[in-house]
């Protein structure tokens, strides 16, 4: 994370502006590393073990039955869920509510620093949101938070994300799922 | 547009805050029947709105939102103003433009819409503020209608620019006194649906939001001619009563009091429009 300024607010608007990049494809992001995407996936697993309050925010791309891939990423979650003991919070749209959402059942792209503080997160996964959304949340995070974020991106990865890895679909979610499985089982969890 | 971006995977259902799984549930998709009597009995589209408390603006969105035959695909384009604090909340594909140029954003995702879904009905929809319309947008706005895209433009008239302070605009009426126009306005007010008749638009309405089902007759007619004939355009008086001292209780008799004055109904038509009009009511679809 980027260090805080005399105001007490990240000097640094975003990562790129202190040279982090999205990782090129069959990478992964680990913080400002670019890594095989399995390093990426087993450090993700481990922090979403052992850091207080996990949570999966779910976007519109997954919570949506919209197509196939939808569907079979939906039931994922769930098991990704349960094999990490993560909470599910959903980012159901990206509509600024008034006066203000209610932070222990969603979360909200505008202001997703509230979710965090009311839920205590210390480390979340993004899934299944559309990439500007997720590119504003996990910058406001990331200047607000000490929450570790984890995005795992459909497409190009998010370099705002502390890791990420890119390209996303069913079979790597599934992937993503056993390494975790793994992780646990050497932790004794 | 699939109806299942609107269907929650079974296996998030529970994660779901109430409004969402109402609007899957509860909302009237898919029915050109739908309008203002579903009211009581539907899920709204607009979730909440931060206007003013009684603000006729409100009524006037609820009403529009109710009775628009497509909402699955219907884009709506805004402007800045006192509307463009609601969009964010309703529960369709919404488009803020710059101060003035909706209709010449509204034109462009028209013609692109035709291009890439040529076998699907697509409305755009323009709603706007007075000085949105008559004084940034007026270049804007005329100039669609020249060129008859097929848009429907909505215009909210509240004859000031309410949210920076009470300014006078191009629809207040002379002499009218304001925070900002201390002096009273000096020129008359701009009859906009009669400049709208004269830029080439085939249906034209002027009315306050008085009447829900009036509203609703009207936002098909004009949606149903624009989308098979030309532009059309629908001028509402909402007042700002917060700017002409009224109550929060007292929107809807000034409303009224605007019915028999200078906002009394007023309906233009050409004969395509008048057409297509006809048979819609045939089809039972207005």
């Amino acid at each position: 994370m980027a260090t805080l300024g005399p105001y007490h607010f990240s000097p640094y608007p975003t990562a790129v502006v202190e040279g982090v990049l999205t990782p090129p494809p069959g990478k992964g992001l680990l913080y400002n590393e670019i890594v095989d995407e399995e390093v990426a996936m087993r450090e993700a697993a481990k922090q979403m073990l052992t850091r207080e309050n996990p949570t999966i925010f779910v976007g519109p791309l997954i919570i949506y039955a919209w197509s196939d891939e939808a569907k079979e990423n939906a039931k994922l979650v769930r098991e990704m869920a349960e094999v990490l003991n993560a909470k599910i919070i959903p980012m159901v749209d990206y509509r600024p509510k008034y006066p203000k959402i209610n932070p222990e059942v969603e979360i909200n792209p505008n202001h997703p620093n509230l979710t965090i503080w009311h839920n205590n997160i210390k480390v979340c996964i993004f899934i299944g949101v559309h990439c500007h959304f997720a590119n504003v949340a996990l910058k406001i995070i990331r200047a607000e938070t000490d929450c570790l974020t984890i995005a795992m991106c459909a497409k190009m990865g998010h370099e705002d994300a502390m890791i990420t890895v890119r390209d996303q679909h069913p079979d790597d979610i599934r992937k993503f799922i056993n390494i975790a499985k793994e992780v646990k089982k050497e932790l004794g969890k | 547009m699939s109806f299942n971006i609107y269907k929650v995977n079974e296996e998030l259902r529970e994660f779901m805050p109430p409004e969402i799984l109402e609007l899957e549930e509860k909302a009237t998709w898919g029915n050109p029947k739908r309008g203002v009597m579903d009211l009581p009995y539907a899920k709204e589209l607009l979730e909440e709105h931060s206007l003013c408390a009684g603000c006729p603006e409100s009524d006037a969105f609820r009403y529009i939102l109710a009775s628009l035959p497509n909402p699955e695909d219907t884009i709506i384009v805004n402007s800045t103003g006192c509307t463009s604090l609601v969009f964010p909340q309703i529960a369709l594909h919404t488009v803020h433009s710059l101060f003035g140029n909706q209709n010449a954003v509204a034109s462009g995702i028209k013609r692109v819409l035709e291009y890439r879904f040529p076998n699907k009905v697509k409305d755009v929809v323009v709603l706007a503020g007075d000085g949105a319309t008559v004084d940034i947008g007026l270049d804007c706005t005329l100039q669609s209608f020249f060129r008859q895209e097929k848009i429907t433009t909505i215009c909210y008239d509240n004859e000031v620019y309410a949210n920076t302070g009470g300014q006078e605009s191009g629809l207040t009426v002379k002499g009218h006194v304001f925070k900002m126009a201390p002096k009273g306005k000096q020129w008359d007010k701009v009859p906009m649906w009669q400049l709208a008749i004269d830029s080439g638009c085939h249906y034209v309405v002027r009315m306050t939001v008085s009447s829900p089902r009036r509203v609703e007759q009207a936002v098909k007619k004009a949606i149903y001619v624009a989308r098979e004939v030309g532009p059309t355009y629908i001028h509402l008086y909402t007042p700002c009563i917060l700017e002409i001292g009224r109550n929060s209780d007292e929107g809807l008799e000034e409303m009224k009091l605007g019915d028999k004055e200078r906002f009394s109904f007023f309906e233009y038509m050409t004969p395509q429009a008048e057409e297509v009009i006809k048979r819609k009511k045939e089809e039972g679809l207005i």
